[in-house]
């Protein structure tokens, strides 16, 4: 039988704000257990949560960038079980009427093709604590640092149909949130999560097949791999003549495997209700429109406008716009070197690479983007040629210094003077008479012997063009 | 001086005829004494006295406001920086919180010394002071009797005259009808006036701080200083605060247009010795100028179902956070988490509170969710759209604040419904966010009888008005228990 999987993804973006959503300590990371929990995320007794606006200009922003209807009033309910990372013994979300209603993200196949996803909602809540089982013996420890730190939960339609397309969803909302500077998608802090709901059917079936939701899922390779699990442990279940089971099942990255976490978990009735310390949250029009007008440039606006303005393949857009650091970096090298296809093949090919090598983030590399056209224009003006560009790059990746200096300190100053490159033919040729009666007798191929003599005779610095022109000549001469 | 209200206080303290930390001192004095009334679970003389002592420095550089140096207590259920705040549970009995409730600031800031901390029921559940873990209080005017609650410890304060004025806290009839039973003034203000910043929430939609006192001038004064608005509760209404001493008036009630719910008079189970009292009192305001006019408040009767079905609710999820995980009361040796949680909040709550989490949880749960807390929501427009309709016509509503003179200790406690039903005057105001107040207007049997007048939103002036000009009629203000020692 043939099967076809049906993937939904419920995406956990924490927001950006320099405070929680409903008090004013710090969501600065990394800090010193529970440093960081004011009187309200402890939950003390008489406590009320005053809303971060921040919040929700960020959930604002995403809701325009989806194309999605921002709720004019929305509520905020409590969603009630004990645990004791906790504080309250609720945490305060929005249930019945999110902030942002449906929206769409389009992403891009491998085939080339697009396909637009649904948008269900995406709802602010606040973040519970987390509880430490190590370094305690016969108790847990509870750090409410990240208690109260704002999360925007973005529930896609099921309308993914591989891990593969889960993924390049993820990967375009993450690119999204960052582009939209609401979230620092750091997926190791855990600044972006994601929960994946799977369910397999035969191709042809209407009806949904029981789903499993996924979870623990914190990397995109992650998802991936627990996805295609997922649809293969399904699909030989059912064929087994099992039935699956809608449960939750947590990623085991040692073992590449889902496993089910019932048993540990009791049903729960999380007694939804309005929360009565909080009114209504009504957006305006007026606000609606301030965010729209402080919006940046979107994604699949800007590769248009890669593409279009300076004239690169689609592809070479497409990549240089995954990111807004990227494509801000780009468009400076761009701009200051004044050749944007060679910029983009830097950028993509030599700067891209030594940044994966070394695991760096564009802010941290130490060649900006200033610097990188600095070499560039070496190029263009024909100092240097593309190859030994390569090696200057490399010495200014290692802190040698500017392209100039490095040019300048290791004399990789391209050989342009006529006489010079002259006196270079003449000597190969001088140097290599059987070669010269063989390539005089018809065998011309042997141009390339005597390019290569002079060229390493140059130390690779004179300028080939010359080098083949001044060599046709004496040759065939 | 102990017969004195704040306003006359104020007036002595600036003349000079005693010192605010004398004052002070006479206070803790006839608090010890009365100690039988059980009204106090916490007494700070140290900080009394500091408080004191820093009032007369003040009046002394001719800074001094009318409250400035006045004895007052705070109900429990505020929160006090470096003071035990208990709400009168096992659950908090070692608590002590780290800020100040905004009421509680408020008040320091206009003078006010605070001698302690009042008893109550439990996290402010029940009608008569008897699910305190600190015991029951005693209403002074006959000590086999409850003061009501939940606000029965201020209450009790003021009634025997051991402090002018308290803070009391209420979500049903709190302030109200301990202030009927007791024979004070007492004034729930419109939901949102006070600031509930650091006052534990019983049900936030509800819960609303207050005065109690025994004049409608010195609930005025309180209120001056305890209204404001304070962006720490949302739900605090950033409204201009009036001078409401001020627009006390000259006690003139002519042209007042005075509201009598028909369905007031008719409840059933309204003793006749308070209906009498009241027809009495609503006399007494027709002869001081008032307009009596029949107004009908047809959803009367759902007001106890609805509330009983909202207030639990809240209650359950609002007192999740008592876990026994971060502070208040934990369980010996739990075995595990579910034990941790099960011990120590089993062990820490009383039945009162314990029957009010089972109620507001099932309201709560997947399948009854609808047909309870929704249709009570429901209903509970439909009691606010009656109020409106009737302040159209009326400036304030009377009727009796309580269904009956207090009852002996112990008469209730096995009938949870029956002491539901002492507040079947007070919870629609509740639910309808409206300021009320009660004030003393006859005796009972050597009973106090309470009257009720609820005013539109936000017109506390006029409600305080009608009071002063009442209590320019009568004396009923100034009966006083005589406690024996």
């Amino acid at each position: 039988m043939q099967w076809e999987a049906v993937i939904g993804l419920e995406l956990h973006a924490q927001l950006a704000t320099r405070t929680k959503i409903f008090s004013g300590a710090s969501t600065a990371y990394g800090a010193e257990a529970n440093t960081q929990a004011c009187a309200i995320d402890l939950g003390m007794p008489g406590m009320l949560p005053v809303l971060n606006e921040r919040a929700v200009r960020f959930a604002v922003r995403l809701g325009l960038a989806l194309g999605a209807e921002v709720a004019g009033r929305s509520v905020f309910a409590r969603k009630n079980y004990f645990y004791p990372d906790l504080p309250k013994g609720y945490q305060i979300s929005q249930y019945e009427i999110p902030v942002v209603g449906t929206g769409h993200l389009d992403i891009e196949l491998e085939d080339g093709s697009r396909k637009r996803i649904g948008v269900t909602r995406a709802h602010l809540e606040e973040d519970a604590g987390k509880s430490l089982h190590e370094g305690f013996t016969g108790m847990s420890g509870i750090d409410l640092n990240r208690a109260g730190t704002p999360l925007l939960e973005i529930v896609s339609e099921p309308e993914l149909r591989s891990a593969k397309e889960a993924v390049a969803y993820m990967k375009k909302m993450h690119s999204l949130v960052r582009y939209l500077g609401i979230c620092d998608g750091n997926m190791q802090e855990g600044s972006f999560r994601c929960d994946a709901n799977v369910s397999v059917r035969p191709v042809g079936q209407l009806e949904f097949g029981t789903r499993a939701e996924l979870k623990n899922l914190n990397s995109f390779r992650f998802v991936e791999r627990a996805i295609n699990f997922e649809i293969e442990r399904q699909i030989e279940l059912i064929e087994d003549g099992g039935t699956v089971v809608q449960e939750t099942r947590l990623f085991d990255p040692d073992r590449g495997e889902t496993r089910s976490m019932r048993g540990k978990e009791e049903a729960h009735d999380y007694r939804y209700f309005p929360d009565p310390d909080l009114l209504p949250l009504e957006i305006t029009p007026g606000f609606i429109e301030e965010v729209r007008a402080e919006l940046p440039e979107l994604p699949d606006a800007k590769r248009a406008r890669f593409a279009g303005d300076y004239g690169l393949p689609d592809y070479d857009a497409g990549v240089l716009t995954s990111s807004r650091e990227l494509a801000d970096y780009f468009e400076a090298v761009a701009s200051s070197c004044g050749d944007a296809k060679l910029a983009a093949n830097w950028v993509m090919g030599e700067f891209s690479g030594a940044l994966n090598k070394a695991g760096l983030d564009i802010a941290d590399s130490p060649v900006d983007a200033e610097a990188l056209a600095g070499l560039l224009r070496r190029i263009v003006d024909e100092t240097i040629s593309g190859k030994i560009a390569k090696e200057v790059f490399e010495a200014m990746w290692q802190g040698e210094g500017d392209a100039d200096t490095v040019i300048a300190d290791r004399g990789l100053e391209q050989v342009t003077d006529s006489s010079a490159i002259e006196a270079m033919v003449d000597e190969a040729i001088a140097a290599n008479p059987q070669q010269l009666e063989q390539y005089r007798a018809g065998k011309t191929k042997l141009m390339g012997f005597f390019v290569g003599q002079v060229m390493k005779a140059s130390g690779g610095k004179a300028n080939p063009q010359q080098v083949n022109e001044i060599l046709k000549q004496r040759l065939d001469g | 001086m102990h017969d004195r209200t704040i306003a006359e206080l104020g007036a002595a303290l600036e003349r000079g005829e005693c010192s605010s930390v004398e004052l002070t001192r006479s206070t803790l004095d006839a608090i010890e004494q009365a100690a039988e009334l059980n009204a106090f679970i916490t007494l700070t003389p140290e900080t009394a006295l500091a408080e004191a002592a820093a009032a007369d420095a003040a009046r002394a550089r001719g800074e001094a406001g009318p409250l400035t140096g006045v004895p007052i207590a705070h109900k429990d259920i505020f929160c006090t920086e470096g003071t035990r705040t208990s709400c009168a549970s096992r659950m908090l009995d070692g608590f002590v919180p780290p800020y100040d409730a905004f009421v509680v600031s408020q008040l320091r800031a206009a003078g006010a010394v605070s001698v302690g901390k009042t008893n109550m029921d439990e996290f402010a559940m029940g009608s008569s002071n008897e699910t305190s873990w600190y015991g029951a209080v005693r209403n002074p005017w006959d000590t086999g009797t409850v003061p009501g609650g939940s606000s029965g410890g201020s209450a009790a304060a003021v009634a025997a005259r051991l402090v002018p004025g308290a803070t009391g806290t209420d979500t049903g009839g709190s302030i109200r009808q301990p202030a009927a039973l007791t024979g004070i003034s007492g004034l729930k203000p419109t939901y949102g006036r006070i600031s509930r910043y650091g006052m534990i929430a019983f049900a936030s939609s509800l819960d609303q701080a207050g005065p109690m006192a025994t004049t409608a001038e010195d609930l005025a004064i309180m209120l001056q200083a305890m209204a404001g608005f304070d962006r720490r509760d949302s739900t605090c209404v950033d409204q201009p605060v009036p001078d409401y001493r001020a627009a006390l008036g000259d006690g003139n009630l002519r042209g007042l247009r005075v509201g009598l719910p028909r369905e007031y008079f008719e409840a059933d189970g309204v003793d006749s010795e308070v209906a009498r009292a009241v027809e009495a009192a609503v006399e007494a305001l027709r002869e001081g100028g008032a307009e009596i006019r029949e107004i009908s408040l047809p959803n009367t009767g759902l007001a106890v179902p609805v509330y009983y079905v909202i207030a639990p609710a809240e209650a359950s999820s609002n007192l999740s956070r008592f876990d026994g995980v971060r502070y208040g009361h934990r369980c010996d040796d739990p075995a595990d988490l579910e034990d941790l949680y099960k011990r120590s909040r089993g062990e820490g709550f009383g039945e009162e509170v314990k029957r009010r989490i089972m109620v507001g949880t099932y309201a709560l749960s997947a399948g009854y969710y609808d047909a309870y807390y929704l249709k009570a929501q429901q209903v509970r427009r439909m009691i606010r759209d009656d109020f409106a309709r009737a302040f159209e016509e009326v400036d304030v509503i009377a009727g009796p604040t309580a269904p009956s003179t207090a009852f002996a200790l112990g008469a209730k406690s096995d009938d949870p419904v029956q002491m539901y039903l002492s507040d079947i005057f007070t919870i629609a105001v509740n639910l309808a966010g409206l300021p009320a107040l009660s004030v003393p207007a006859g005796f009972g049997g050597g009973r106090p009888v309470g009257l009720q007048l609820i005013g539109n939103h936000f017109d506390e002036a006029c409600l305080l008005g009608a009071a002063h000009g009442y209590q320019q009629l009568t004396d009923w203000h100034t009966r006083r228990p005589s406690l024996e020692g």
